[in-house]
Order: C-alpha cells, then sequence, then structure tokens
C-alpha cells in the first residue's frame, strides 16, 4: 500500500510550489511594507531623522537584504501575472507549468541584472 | 412527455436552499478576488517603477536621503504615483494576510483578533503614509521657526 498519494497534479509538483512562494513572498513583502511606510514618514520628523535611519539601508549587510526583498518581489509580480493568466486564458491552466518555468526563467535573468546594478552601486566606492 | 428540468447552476433558477452564496454575504469574496487580480496587475507597473527610479538610475541607493524624497514629492506626478502605490500595495497585501490568517487560524477567536490587529495597522499605515504625502515640507521649521538643518528652504 502506497503511504504517500501517488500522482496527483498538484500535491508536490509546480502548481503546489509555485503557491507556497506565492504565499511567502507576500508576507514578506508585507511586512517590509509597513516598516517601509514607516522609516518614509520620518520625513515629517526631520531632514536629519530621515537621512540617519535610511542610512541604515546603505551598509553592506543591508544591500544583500536589499536584493533578497526584490527577489521576493520579482518572484511575487511574474508568478502574479501566471495567477492571472491561469484564471483569465483559456488555456491557462492547460501550459500552468511552461508558465511557471517560463517565470522562473524571466526571474533569473531580472535578478542577476538588478543584483549586478544595484550590488556595485551599494558595495563600491563611496 | 415532462422531464425535470434541470437548470444550469449559475443560471440563479435553483431553489434557495441551495444557493451558496447567502444574501447577507453578497459578492465581497468575488470583488477580493477580482481586485487582487486587477491591483496585481498596476503593482508590477508601479513598483518595478519605483525599485528603477530609486536604485537603478544614477547613484542608486546612494543618492536617497531627505533632498531627494523632496526633489520626487515637487512633482504631482510622483505624489500620485507614491499614493497609489501606498493604497494598492497596502490593501493587495492586507487581502492577502486575511486570506492566510482564514486558512490557518482555525479558532473563530483567532480569527477576529488577528483580523483586528491586521486592519488597525492597515488603516494607520495608510492614514499616516496618505498624510505624509500631502503635508510633506521641503523647509520644515523648528518650535522657534527656525529652519531645520538639512531641509531646502527658498533664499530669504
Amino acid at each position: 500500500m502506497p503511504t504517500k498519494p501517488a500522482g496527483t497534479l498538484y500535491r508536490g509538483r509546480e502548481g503546489m510550489w509555485s503557491w507556497v512562494g506565492h504565499r511567502i513572498t507576500g508576507v514578506v513583502i508585507f511586512f517590509f511594507l509597513l516598516v517601509h511606510v514607516l522609516d518614509t514618514s520620518l520625513v515629517r520628523v526631520s531632514p536629519e531623522a530621515y537621512t540617519a535611519v535610511i542610512g541604515a539601508y546603505k551598509n553592506p549587510l543591508m544591500a544583500l537584504g536589499e536584493t533578497g526583498l526584490v527577489a521576493a518581489i520579482v518572484f511575487h509580480a511574474f508568478n502574479g501575472l501566471r495567477i492571472i493568466a491561469v484564471d483569465f486564458w483559456k488555456k491557462g491552466a492547460k501550459y500552468q507549468r511552461q508558465m511557471l518555468w517560463t517565470v522562473l526563467a524571466l526571474w533569473v535573468v531580472v535578478m542577476v541584472g538588478f543584483s549586478i546594478r544595484h550590488l556595485s552601486l551599494a558595495l563600491g566606492g563611496h | 412527455m415532462t422531464a425535470t428540468q434541470i437548470q444550469s447552476p449559475r443560471s440563479g433558477k435553483i431553489s434557495p436552499q441551495y444557493r451558496r452564496s447567502g444574501a447577507s454575504r453578497g459578492n465581497f469574496e468575488m470583488a477580493a478576488w477580482l481586485f487582487m487580480r486587477l491591483s496585481g496587475v498596476v503593482l508590477v507597473v508601479l513598483i518595478f517603477g519605483h525599485l528603477f527610479v530609486n536604485l537603478l538610475v544614477g547613484e542608486g541607493i546612494h543618492a536617497i536621503d531627505f533632498g531627494f524624497v523632496a526633489g520626487k514629492w515637487a512633482d504631482p506626478f510622483w505624489q500620485f504615483w507614491d499614493l497609489a502605490m501606498l493604497w494598492l500595495a497596502m490593501l493587495h497585501g492586507t487581502n492577502g494576510v486575511r486570506t492566510i490568517i482564514n486558512d490557518y487560524a482555525e479558532k473563530d477567536s483567532s480569527r477576529f483578533w488577528l483580523k483586528a490587529v491586521l486592519y488597525a495597522a492597515t488603516a494607520v499605515i495608510i492614514i499616516l503614509g496618505t498624510l505624509v504625502i500631502f503635508t510633506f515640507n521641503p523647509c520644515p521649521l523648528d518650535v522657534n521657526g527656525i529652519p531645520l538643518p538639512g531641509g531646502f528652504c527658498p533664499a530669504a
């Protein structure tokens, strides 16, 4: 007797893992958004308070954190467009797996470009 | 021959006891589902634009300081951009977290309190952010009316 479900279309496959990835990246982005509105609000306290706190985003460790955050955003964005295609495009459900691999390929391309540019700006010079 | 007529499920011509949506709840969940898709498309444009302009152009993150914000919000275009991003992202994120609470919090009271905290946080952030965008002052003064250091004041 099999001990785990075999041969399902969803469980343990691309559909399920993209859903897991979408949830986790969504929660990460939401909590960053709360913090980001609060730090930006310091412009109403004083120019020095804002510039001091925003300075915390400019250290090398934060540069890696920002790259991770952007990685989460780009995945959530592209996979979100895939979800819309699955829901509204006639052939969306049929091609959902191919679309996930397209999402991941575009994600790699965008993240390579972003990482090179952002990390060289954030870590270089200054 | 009078065969029993079986109506299409979405025709609305079904007995009330078989209707899946109670009259009181209306179409809120469908509206929320549609909002996630519509706001999602707009947010891809708004947030990719935000990241490009703030992180990838010129000096990137090193250019961001009080003057950078003052420069952007001197233009109603960026005020509106940031306002749209704030509202859409907060409502999109809040609805996402609401879904997650509904999925994982099993007790009625847990769901109630988690959502109460979520909605309170959302209201605070949206109101605060909106006020900050519209009351921003590039030349803030201290209590004595002296410009704070780092501000951008017109030459006296």
